[in-house]
């Protein structure tokens, strides 16, 4: 799972979650895959992703040196900016581990990469 | 016909035969896409497969060829007519035409629609076109310039004339994106399954969704990731989600005849590195699709799915029918527990699936579906509706004389108010593909007889669950 992913994922179908964000991320294997840089690309992401976040996720899996703690003002003039990340959010993945639903503390394991959303039935409306 | 004046801006589009239905849409969607003038398809002729368009020059042309799947060929037309000599006069008007090939290396092809024709027979067709000047010399293999006499004997394979119903004489362009259908074939496809989407029609589905490079694209029933293959061939990113956790983690058994066992290295994953688009990929995630996932200022430039029927594949949603509201799994049965599901219509998928859209989309994104539907019992007027999504192509598929399936193209026109509500009259949906039912266990009967029981009810749902 890469970190964009984290980035966009909630915890709202669990029954009375109000917001479900962000999930806490705790990661037992880490993986860097090397993937195509694209400028555009990445400055069109950035609007979307909750910079915050991220930096946090980067934190919380031994990647603390990724990425600044605030995000750049001039990002589409900073390649050097992009590329960081381009690297934090495309390229890092959680391979095993979890994620926590905020408020009820709910796990949502990942494993081989692919997390796992589902919920048991007594968890829904 | 004899026309006089061929003018060199009419542009030969042969069409495959299948998928006829879809022709139009993918054109439309095509247009859309490349921002050509729309009127120039509103003025196209058509006759069988053939289809004639006037465009100003070749770029037109060659963008569509570009990218459409249902088109395999396209001609710069110099000439036409119903008998070969009324062909050849109009040729001989246009004979400005061949200016400035004069010197290319050239070939001359018979193409036939409806009658097979010989060599033998095709030779003297060739030798007619004697007078035409060309000064380069004969090249099968790699011409610079490739003439085409195509005939055309009509769509009846019974009753075949003699002569052809029209003939068509131009310059070969472009061919479409078959070669495109071939590469993804799931015959040597990495990760496939009983569901996997025909690779033609996977990447009509995303033509018809306007996939452009750099969109994020989401299939939120993403089975095999068919769709999403399509989608990373047109370097869009691509998104998936599932409810079957062993599908999405490839440990199903195989659909394969000869192989039992799944390679350990099958995944969607896979499938896009072996096309080498491994790069499109974000991420495949195993959640139900009737539940909200995704946080609420995420939106996507289309999203594309083949909603299960309950034919191959369970329509199913996480959920209990036990009533009560404090129903709780007791602790020491957590962590092996596999959460019960309780059978999901068709009528919500495909309202939750078109609320979702309305929110999920970027404002012109747009929805891409099929949905199974009784052919007796349809009416346009039954198909899903939502105040912020318009249907904008609606094509059939038959599949047997009462059922079919229809392939619906939505796109988002405006931001959904708390009113936007899917409307949808449950009772053209197709719930018994008889024909189709393979293994019915009385697990899955009992679920058939409910939703039979549900025919004919019309829903309207709200949002409550659903962003
Ligand atoms: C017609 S198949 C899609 C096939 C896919 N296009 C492919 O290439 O394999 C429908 C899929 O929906 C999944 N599904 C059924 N109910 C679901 C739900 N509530 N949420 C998410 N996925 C679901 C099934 O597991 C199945 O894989």
């Amino acid at each position: 799972m890469k970190l964009f992913t984290h980035n966009m994922l909630t915890s709202k179908m669990i029954k009375n979650v109000k917001v479900g964000y962000p999930l806490k991320l705790n990661a037992a294997e880490v993986k860097v895959t090397p993937s195509e840089f694209r400028s555009t690309y990445v400055s069109r992401m950035l609007p979307k992703i909750d910079w915050g976040v991220l930096y946090e996720a980067t934190q919380s899996i031994g990647h603390a040196e990724a990425i600044p703690s605030s995000i750049s003002d001039d990002y589409e003039k900073n390649e050097d900016f992009l590329r960081k990340a381009h690297h934090a959010l495309f390229e890092i993945e959680v391979i095993n581990g979890e994620m926590i639903c905020p408020e009820t503390g709910r796990k949502f394991p990942i494993k081989d990469g692919i997390p796992n959303m589902l919920v048991n039935e007594d968890e829904v409306n | 016909m004899v026309s006089h004046s061929c003018a060199n801006n009419t542009f030969l589009f042969w069409f495959s035969n299948e998928h006829s239905n879809f022709r139009l849409a993918e054109m439309e969607a095509l247009f859309k896409y490349f921002q050509l003038d729309r009127a120039i398809l509103d003025r196209r002729k058509a006759k069988g497969p053939f289809v004639l368009m006037d465009f100003p020059d070749e770029s037109g042309p060659r963008k569509l060829m570009s990218k459409t799947v249902l088109a395999h060929s396209c001609y710069e037309l110099w000439a036409s007519g119903v008998a070969l000599e009324d062909l050849h006069e109009n040729m001989k008007l246009n004979l400005h035409l061949v200016a400035p090939f004069v010197d290319d290396s050239f070939q001359f092809r018979v193409d036939t629609y409806g009658k097979t024709l010989t060599h033998k027979e095709k030779l003297p067709l060739i030798d007619t076109f004697e007078y035409m000047p060309l000064d380069g010399k004969v090249d099968l293999k790699t011409p610079e310039l490739s003439l085409h006499l195509i005939q055309f004997f009509g769509m009846d394979p019974n009753r075949v004339p003699e002569y052809p119903y029209q003939q068509y004489f131009g310059r070969w362009l472009f061919d479409g994106q078959r070669r495109l259908v071939s590469k993804i074939n799931l015959k040597d496809r990495k990760f496939i399954g009983n569901t996997s989407m025909d690779p033609l029609l996977s990447l009509l589905m995303a033509n018809l969704a306007l996939v452009k490079p750099n969109d994020i694209v989401l299939d939120p029933f993403v089975g095999t990731g068919s769709l999403l293959v399509a989608s990373a061939l047109m370097n869009a990113y691509v998104v998936g989600s599932d409810i079957d956790y062993l599908m999405v983690h490839a440990k199903t058994s195989s659909s394969r005849a000869r192989q039992k066992k799944r390679a350990s290295d099958e995944s969607i994953r896979a499938n896009l590195k072996q096309y080498g688009v491994e790069n499109q990929y974000l991420d495949v995630v195993v959640a139900d699709a009737s539940r909200p996932l995704w946080k609420d200022d995420f939106k996507f430039d289309a999203i594309i799915t083949d909603p299960p029927y309950g034919i191959r594949e369970p329509t199913e949603k996480i959920g209990t029918s036990r009533q009560s509201p404090d129903y709780k799994i007791k602790e020491e049965h957590l962590a092996l527990h596999i959460p019960s599901k309780i059978s999901y219509t068709l009528q919500d998928i495909f309202s939750d699936l078109l609320n979702y859209s309305s929110k999920k989309l970027n404002i012109g994104g747009r929805l891409v579906l099929w949905i199974p539907i009784s052919r007796t019992e349809y009416d346009e007027d039954k198909l899903p509706r939502n105040p912020a999504l318009a249907l904008v192509s609606n094509c059939e598929q038959t599949l047997t004389s009462t059922a079919s399936r229809r392939l619906l193209v939505y796109e988002k026109i405006k931001e959904p108010t708390e009113s936007c509500t899917t409307v949808l009259d449950g009772s053209a949906l197709m719930y018994r593909f008889k024909f189709f039912e393979v293994d019915p266990t009385t697990h899955r009967r009992a679920r058939k007889a409910k939703s039979v029981q549900e025919f004919g009810k019309s829903s309207k749902r709200g949002q409550q669950q659903s962003s």
